[in-house]
């Protein structure tokens, strides 16, 4: 029976797996070893400033332990959206990473890097030839959005890890790519049904996400066949259940029923899911409808200002049972301070806010239940154009709100405890997710340049 | 009894940074089967909590897991200026206290 064996390594590269589950999941001879490293989840910072997630030593501890047991094994290893958002610099970055350890452990491989940062020409050109289009709830976009981008980068589909694969490279390593075409690639190539291989790959895409009860990051083995696939964790403390497995498909997605690829959706609407041991569990049933337009999601950030914060935080209770009309004064006397100290027109210059922990701060606006307890924390925050302006604005701000009166009190009094010497706090800039579109290149491998290169030996 | 106490889970979570999405997870058919015949968990009841209008509410239901997930447009985009909430995981609070009769 044609089927193919895949290793996950884990949910995201630089987050870990246990050495020893890796070893045991050597043995049951995997075709390749695959991780996702990337994800919009921890916000626009990443994508705008090209910076990682995870340290430099966490990738590289990962990305070891793979290489090692990928070269021993003689099987690929495949790493998507490098180092969180896949742009150039992050691509760059792990590749560099790859090197060090192929130097370090006298290892040589090809490797294949695909390169997923967009050029602003190609995409102001097909935004004019009307091939750029809005997903849900996308925000405005127009040339301006391509310029004022720090990067952009297209989420790449199978086509150009099997273009690296066919072309013999041992390790590839991708910028921004889908989470299962890292997973889809290879089965894809050895021709076995889309439908199962998707799935397949959506359940593998999260490592050990997918067990009954996920203690720690771990690797994730799957049997893919045509017309199933099972999936049986390595570490013999995790377990799937037909639930656990089928409840996977709710994670980060607006809808379990499909997953949106560039080449197709797979619909897992008549997935079945049973139980054929207490670990294991085998999946069938879900269907793939190729694309009838083949498109690229694409990712942009541009900067949104630079912040400075203030955390402090009030316990007394005169001050609390009048907070919101405390802060409020509080708030209308920091910026006529503002505007007292700085140039005329400095009111369109700054955003200031504040934010109350302990009341609202996690629903803000939203929050449906505003009782407050024996103390809050306030966090004020500011964002200009340069960190100095944020700093000075908050300068101002801080010896305001330290010494703001309520009625009740006579004298001065200090009316938040600062736990930090000084209370402002640059938090450097801040980006904004710009983008939610997909682009219709002319072929699946336009938008995606793969570089080769013979590392060590 | 309270929602929270028939599920495994109740979780929000973004789907992407533009979308919000929220899982109900039963811990039987049975919990998960009332709960949605008696439409507990509505557009207009998402509508009023989450301010939108319900048109843009999507609601799933998921026999395979036992499930209902909920979608709906981000409050704020993921990270930007006035979002609480980078992850958006803790957005579902209101929802674990619902009354179920």
């Amino acid at each position: 029976m044609k089927e193919i064996r895949i290793l996950s390594a884990t949910g995201i590269l630089g987050s870990g797996f246990k050495e020893e589950t890796m070893k045991r999941a050597m043995g049951l001879k995997p075709d390749f070893i695959g991780a996702d490293s990337g994800s919009t989840d921890p916000g626009p910072h990443y994508l705008g400033s090209g910076d990682t997630l995870f340290s430099d030593s966490a990738y590289k501890r990962d990305l070891r332990l793979m290489l090692l047991a990928g070269r021993a094994a003689k099987i690929p290893v495949i790493v998507g959206s490098a180092c969180t958002s896949g742009s150039d610099p992050q691509l760059a970055r792990l590749v560099g990473i790859a090197r060090d350890i192929a130097r370090e452990e006298k290892l040589s491989f090809k490797l294949a890097a695909i390169h997923s940062e967009q050029d602003k020409g190609y995409l102001k050109r097909k935004l004019r030839e009307g091939k750029i289009s809005p997903l849900a709830n996308a925000p405005h976009f127009d040339e301006d959005v391509i310029d004022r981008s720090t990067h952009i980068v297209g989420m790449a589909g199978i086509e150009p890890f099997v273009e690296a694969l066919e072309n013999g490279a041992d390790v590839v390593i991708a910028g921004r790519s889908s989470d299962t075409s890292i997973f889809s690639a290879m089965p894809t190539m050895r021709g076995i049904n889309p439908a199962t291989v998707w799935h397949a790959a959506k359940i593998l895409e999260c490592g050990a996400a997918c067990v009954v009860q996920r203690k720690y990051p771990d690797c994730n083995f799957a049997i893919v066949r045509d017309d199933h696939f099972i999936v049986e964790p390595p570490n013999p403390d995790y377990r799937c259940d037909p639930d656990s497995v089928a409840s996977h498909n709710l994670y980060e997605n607006a809808t379990p029923y499909e997953l949106i690829e560039p080449s197709g959706v797979l619909n897992t609407y008549a997935a079945k899911y049973e139980a054929i041991s207490d670990r294991a569990v085998k999946v069938s049933g879900s269907t793939f409808k190729p694309a009838v337009r083949y498109t690229i999601k694409i990712e942009g950030a541009e900067l949104a200002g630079y912040q400075a914060i203030i955390v402090g935080s009030v316990r007394d209770p005169v001050i609390l049972h009048q907070l919101d009309s405390w802060l409020a004064g509080l708030m209308q006397a920091a910026r006529d301070r503002i505007a007292a100290v700085f140039d005329a027109g400095i009111e369109s210059q700054y955003k200031l806010d504040v934010r109350i922990f302990g009341k609202n701060a996690t629903m803000g606006p939203l929050e449906p239940e505003t009782t407050i307890g024996h103390e809050v924390g306030l966090l004020f925050q500011a964002t200009a154009e340069t960190q100095a302006l944020a700093i000075a604005l908050m300068k101002s701000v801080s010896h305001i709100a330290v010494h703001y009166p309520v009625p009740e009190w006579t004298g001065l009094i200090t009316s938040i405890a600062f736990p930090y010497s000084p209370a402002e706090i640059p938090r450097g800039p801040s980006y904004r997710f710009n983008m939610n579109h997909v682009v219709e290149p002319a072929s699946p491998l336009e938008m995606f340049r793969i570089e080769y290169e013979k590392v060590g030996g | 009894m309270k929602l929270w106490q028939m599920t495994k889970l109740i979780r929000s979570k973004n789907a992407g940074p533009f979308e919000l999405t929220f899982d109900v997870i039963f811990k039987d058919r049975e919990g998960y089967e009332k709960v949605r015949d008696a439409k507990l968990i509505s557009a207009d009841w998402f509508a009023k909590t989450y301010r939108l209008a319900p048109e843009v509410v999507s609601i799933i239901n998921y026999d395979a897991a036992n499930a209902i997930k909920i979608t709906i447009p981000r409050p704020t985009i993921s990270g930007d200026i006035d979002d609480t909430d980078v992850y958006g995981g803790q957005q579902h609070g209101p929802l674990v206290n619902i009354e179920v009769a």
